[in-house]
């Protein structure tokens, strides 16, 4: 119980830096930070490869998009310049509605232990962490992956490729570039703009 | 034998409304996602202590199928931002006000 707490005092904190910092490379770091100290709560609960999946795909992939564009946006510029607020009266009752809610979620979840009285028939064993096919290792989370869950495993390799596509389609220059034609190429600052600025 | 996920399901719920504080308070857009990625996270942990209450390891599936929406959100949602920061040099969330094709 006191890694328990020492893991989620470290993950709070994490967060709250993430959130309140000014600056968005500092959120970074704090958001790494939480992604790792949650790999490590995942270790406590026995779920080994998701920890392992945690760091390497949250902690490496992800992140380094943010990285990315936060370095791809802030070259030569200064792009993070707040505007003035349009909704100036917005945060009271923002805070007030998000406190409400989270006191209900807090009192549902501690008014009682929500631990299983009996269990019911387990899909897999536990043991050792390290050991094969026992709850959480690599095995196990696989034979469940690809025999019970496998529509949805499927799905979501739809859902990335739709990801893969829409990306290119956003992201992407919409006039590519064109060595012949009557109408010269703009560049990408000139054009009409989709999104009005007031 | 009988774990109670009830600190670790707390522990979820105060992350997941720091995020939302995030979303709600922050106008910067790259911070906004990256609260969005901490209310995932708060979701994939209420799940996996779920799942070791239960030893049923259905809840670490679908936190594994949560990571990989995650990483698809973020992709789009960065793609979103870099797309509006070459028309308009400022991405201050409450400026995008209007998005018309």
């Amino acid at each position: 119980m006191t890694v328990f707490w020492i893991l989620g005092i470290l993950l709070v904190a994490s967060a709250v830096m993430t959130v309140t910092q000014k600056s968005p490379v500092y959120s970074v770091v704090g958001l790494l930070a939480n992604f790792l100290v949650l790999a490590v709560l995942f270790m406590t609960l026995d779920a080994e490869f998701l920890a392992i999946i945690q760091v390497v795909v949250y902690g490496g992939a992800i992140l380094m998009l943010f990285v990315f564009v936060i370095a791809l946006l802030s070259s030569g510029t200064t792009p993070f310049t707040e505007g003035p607020n349009r909704l100036p009266f917005a945060r009271g009752p923002a805070l007030a509605i998000v406190l409400i809610a989270f006191g209900a979620l807090m009192y549902a979840v501690l008014r009682e232990p929500l631990s299983p009285g009996t269990i019911v028939p387990p899909s897999s064993t536990l043991g050792l962490a390290g050991q094969p096919d026992v709850f959480g290792s690599i095995g196990d989370f696989g034979a469940a992956l690809f025999t019970t869950h496998l529509l949805p495993f499927e799905v979501t390799a739809f859902i990335l490729m739709v990801a893969v596509i829409g990306v290119v389609l956003i992201a992407a220059d919409a006039a590519p570039q064109r060595t012949h034609g009557r109408h010269p190429v703009r560049p990408a600052r000139e054009r009409e703009p989709i999104v009005k600025v007031r | 034998m009988n774990f109670d996920p009830s600190p670790y399901v707390a522990l979820s719920a105060v992350i997941f409304f720091i995020g939302v504080l995030g979303v709600l308070l922050r106008r910067n857009p790259l911070i906004v996602l990256m609260s969005i990625e901490l209310m995932f996270n708060a979701a994939n942990l209420a799940l996996v202590a779920f799942s070791r209450a239960w030893v049923n390891n259905a809840g670490h599936v679908f936190a594994f199928l949560v990571i990989t929406v995650a990483a698809a959100e973020a992709a789009i949602g960065l793609a979103i931002v870099v797309a509006v920061f070459r028309r308009s040099t400022n991405v201050d969330v409450d400026e995008v006000a209007s998005m018309r094709g």
